[in-house]
């Protein structure tokens, strides 16, 4: 028992990508093109990661702690180790990552049926799968950062999956270009991290801040640093550009990656790494958390594409985690990340059915013009796809903060402690209001998209008679993951809808930050206590004024989203084009970048090529000329053939003592033997 | 007496070993090479390798000497023909042959040899088989099995080719 | 008889005899007695060794090894013989020069 967990973790990580290996070499001449070896592989971890959860829970230990290392790199007094971590959030991630990767090859044989590169999309997704259990075992920041670097290469190759299409091209390479962004900053930190304290291991790392070795404006920048990392992969503001655009790739990868796991991995850092952030790092953390979160829910409100709205949701989710972090309520985002990963991959797989469904119905009347993702060509749906549209209104309830449903939990939680923050620090009374502003904003886009998709008169009446339920595949995941959108499964063993209390609360318990300064938990914990009551009253408050809002403009139409749209004309062209980023980046970054480059490269081409390099050229054409008449006349018409000839001359001669009669032979030996001899008595 | 008999036993020696590489039949060299090893055996004697004299008689004498006849017989028309046994070098050959040995010689009388007194043992068959089944027991197994792969050889070499 | 170069020189004569033998003798089999007359040269240089080196008995094993040696090549040369007799019909070494070519 005492050891399972470790190996287990060992086979949780290497499956997949024993199932990569096997796929990318074999599966296409495998039946069924492999799948049934990926979706064996990932199943099996998700057995594994479920025997180590019930083991985590039969154990029942906050302080649970299990590592393992091995030497690496050794280079005299430079040595790296890397190494594994198991503790409770490790194995309630690997969980994660297991079930909703299993989920999304299961749902993906019926998604992607008749690809041309279906073995390859399973290869990809057992990459990745195995790039994330690295990064969430890994016990130092080194094989955190490979892990890093290999889950952007996988969320780039599947990304740009159908990468015939330029879009789905260019959005894989924004986001792996974006994403480098952020990386740059994580290598920074990891590197001033490193220079102080001479290790990459999380435990040394803790240590050397608590003894001193970093600390101030070092440890702020080398925070911010290994926090920008997070940023790139957490999507959040002003990285969040990519993740919108990350939509291209199959729906199943953005429900695995671009919902429950990748995007999860910077918040995974941000919690891992938060004992060591020092109060003003944690101040950056919690804007940008903050601000994302209420930002990327009003690109949300306008979108029309229903992946698109999900996408802006995930970003502002994400947002919640961070300002969580930043709040100093670590647990609280972990605890949301977990909500999170159920209740967003769940509303990825149901408009992945929707748009499934639209496109067969679509291709059945021959229309390749109408975009199967667009909500305004849907509408009524509700009775074509019973199934789907009950475990999406559940997620959906969660994600808005209903009570009795997972989301109001994790979100009341982090509220809670951005309350009491804002509390404490007067100053920042500005963090709880981006919080709550972007809760009313969630429930109200989330069900304009269920009201928009499923409820109304259809807005295509000749393709409703198409639209069917999804196959069991697809069907299966939805059932599961909706069911994982109620409370129950996170507070168990107690019934409390309202209060977060339960297995998680006993088993992942906030540590105190090691860094000066900081509050302890403890005082976390309680002025987040204190606050509790309060942050629900106004979170149900706004995520009721949200719900009851968008029924109000979209099922009562008493207030007309038109009229709106006209009055505030200006505020919906910004939301609707995302606020000009793209536009932005592309004006004042991108373009002056070609410029730059466009300057430097005449620089080079026509000074530095032209006069530098060709000059150059010349000079060596003459100077080969001058060496290439030496080369032939000299060497070699003397010394080259000389040699040869005089080899050939004494081949001749010595010929003849060849005679082939071992006796001769002998008879030389003992010359020789004579000689030396001869020699050595002298 | 004994030291009379030595050095009869030493020209015996030599004078049997020339024969073997001066006469003209083959098993007349064969029978030559008989005494040479046997006078060897002498001088193991005199050495106090008695075991080492018994192992020269029986493997060099009754084994080795008579392969070699057995070899003389199978391939010589002895009675028939007589040829030159010698070839063009004979000379080149004992002039050299001649020079290894003074230069030998040299180095002999010219080295002065690290010497240990010893007394005379009852036997050496007991040390000696001790020795081989303990500090030599790897060679001596080497040796086995080289004498196993010769076995083979020989037998598929002497084969019928077929 | 109790002087080491005694041996030696007998060892030494041996040696060179054999290695007459060995350059001049134009039979295969008597070559091979040549051979035979080096080893046995070479025997005696251990023993001797043996014998003034404290009676150590090292020297003999060598020299058993040796006798072994002498055994097998006897017999993988003697079948070589008697092969190249049966292919070429002579044993005369200097008449099996193919390596020549």
């Amino acid at each position: 028992m005492e050891n399972i967990f470790i190996k287990y973790s060992l086979l949780i990580l290497f499956l997949p990508l024993a199932a990569f290996v096997i796929q990318i070499f074999f599966g296409k001449r495998l039946p069924r093109q492999g799948d049934w070896v990926s979706i064996g592989a990932i199943s099996t971890t998700l057995v594994l990661a479920i025997t180590m959860f019930v083991a985590m829970i039969m154990k029942d230990d906050p302080d649970f702690y299990q590592e393992a290392s091995f030497t690496w790199l050794d280079m005299g007094d430079f040595e790296i180790r890397l190494g594994f971590l198991v503790d409770n959030i490790t194995v309630i991630m690997l969980l994660v990552v297991a079930l909703i990767s299993t989920c999304t090859h299961v749902f993906s044989t019926q998604y992607l049926k008749g690809d041309i590169r279906y073995s390859r999309y399973f290869a990809y997704l057992g990459l990745f799968t195995f790039s994330m259990n690295g990064i969430v075992l890994a016990n130092n920041l080194m094989s955190m950062y490979m892990f890093w670097e290999l889950v952007g290469v996988s969320s780039y190759l599947l990304i740009g999956h159908w990468f015939e299409k330029d879009s789905a091209a260019n959005a894989s390479k924004k986001a792996f270009l974006t994403n480098r962004v952020g990386d740059i900053g994580f290598f920074i930190g990891i590197m001033l991290i490193y220079n102080a304290i001479g290790s990459f291991a999380f435990s040394d790392i803790f240590d050397g801040v608590s003894s001193g070795l970093i600390a101030g404006s070092t440890l702020t920048l080398a925070g911010i640093g290994l926090f920008m990392g997070a940023m790139g992969k957490s999507s959040q503001f002003p990285l969040h550009i990519w993740l919108p655009d990350a939509m291209e790739g199959p729906t199943p990868v953005s429900a695995l990656m671009h919902a429950a796991t990748m995007v999860a991995a910077g918040v995974y850092l941000s919690v891992r790494i938060f004992p060591i952030l020092t109060p003003d790092a944690l101040l950056v953390v919690a804007y940008v958390g903050g601000f994302t979160a209420l930002f990327a829910a009003s690109i949300a409100i306008t979108q029309t594409d229903i992946k698109k709205v999900l996408a802006y949701s995930t970003v502002s989710q994400l947002g919640y985690m961070i300002l969580a972090v930043g709040t100093g309520v670590y647990t609280a985002a972990f605890f949301h990340l977990l909500t999170h990963a159920m209740f967003k991959a769940n509303l990825f797989y149901g408009s992945g059915s929707v748009i499934h469904s639209m496109h067969h119905a679509l291709h059945e009347k021959h229309d390749h013009e109408t975009d199967p993702q667009d909500m305004h060509n849907m509408g009524g749906f509700k009775d074509r796809m019973p199934i789907t549209y009950w475990s999406m209104l559940f997620s959906t309830l969660a994600i808005a903060g209903v009570p009795l449903f997972s989301g109001f939990l994790s979100k009341d939680a982090i509220l809670a402690g951005t309350l009491s923050f804002a509390q404490h620090h007067p100053a920042h009374f500005l963090l709880p209001v981006f919080g709550f502003a972007a809760a009313a904003m969630t429930a109200f886009y989330m069900f304009r998209m269920m009201f928009l998709t499923f409820h109304g008169k259809p807005k295509m009446p000749d393709i409703i008679d198409d639209i069917h339920e999804s196959p069991k595949e697809m069907t299966g995941p939805l059932i599961l993951l909706g069911t994982l959108s109620l409370f129950i499964w996170y507070t168990l063993p107690y019934f409390n809808p309202m209060s977060t209390h339960g297995w998680f609360t006993d088993l992942v318990v906030p540590s105190d930050s090691v860094v000066p300064g900081n509050p302890s938990a403890q005082q976390i914990e309680e002025g987040a206590h204190h606050a509790h009551h309060l942050a629900m009253y106004i979170s149900i408050a706004v995520a009721v004024l949200g719900i009851f809002l968008s029924w109000f403009t979209y099922i009562k139409k008493g207030l007309s989203a038109q009229a709106w749209t006209d009055r505030f004309g200006f505020l919906y062209d910004w939301s609707f084009n995302k606020y000009y980023f793209d536009e932005n980046y592309d004006k004042y970054i991108y373009q002056p970048s070609f410029r730059l480059a466009e300057r430097v490269a005449w620089i080079d081409w026509e000074l530095y090529d032209r006069y530098f390099i060709n000059g150059f050229g010349r000079l060596t054409n003459w100077a080969s000329k001058v060496t290439g008449k030496f080369d032939f006349d000299v060497i070699d018409q003397f010394i080259v053939d000389g040699t040869g000839r005089m080899a050939a001359l004494f081949g001749r001669k010595l010929k003849t003592i060849q005679t082939g009669k071992l006796q001769n032979y002998v008879l030389y030996v003992t010359a020789g033997i004579i000689i030396l001899m001869v020699i050595q008595s002298f | 007496m004994t030291e009379v008999l030595f050095w009869f036993m030493a020209l015996f020696t030599i004078a049997s070993a020339l024969m073997v590489v001066l006469n003209n039949q083959l098993l007349y060299s064969a029978i030559a090479l008989l005494f040479t090893l046997f006078g060897i055996a002498g001088l193991y004697i005199y050495l106090w390798a008695d075991f080492i004299a018994g192992v020269q008689l029986l493997v060099y004498i009754g084994g080795i000497n008579v392969l070699i006849i057995f070899g003389i017989m199978l391939t010589n028309r002895i009675a028939s023909v007589r040829l030159s046994q010698t070839n063009l070098q004979q000379g080149v050959g004992g002039v050299f042959a001649f020079w290894v040995f003074l230069l030998i010689s040299l180095v002999i009388s010219k080295t002065p040899w690290y010497q240990l007194p010893a007394v005379e043992p009852s036997g050496t068959v007991r040390e000696v088989g001790t020795l081989l089944m303990t500090k030599y027991l790897l060679p001596f197994e080497a040796a086995s099995i080289l004498l196993l792969g010769a076995l083979i050889g020989a037998a598929i070499l002497s084969r019928e080719a077929n | 008889m109790d002087q080491l170069n005694n041996y030696l020189f007998i060892a030494a004569a041996l040696f060179s005899i054999g290695l007459f033998g060995v350059m001049t003798r134009r039979n295969g089999i008597a070559v091979l007695m040549g051979v035979e007359l080096i080893l046995n040269a070479a025997n005696i240089n251990f023993v001797a060794f043996s014998h003034f080196g404290g009676m150590n008995l090292d020297g003999h094993i060598f020299a058993l090894i040796v006798i072994v040696l002498a055994a097998a090549e006897a017999a993988v040369a003697l079948a070589i013989v008697i092969n190249i007799y049966n292919n070429l019909n002579t044993i005369n070494v200097d008449e099996a020069s193919r390596m020549k070519e």
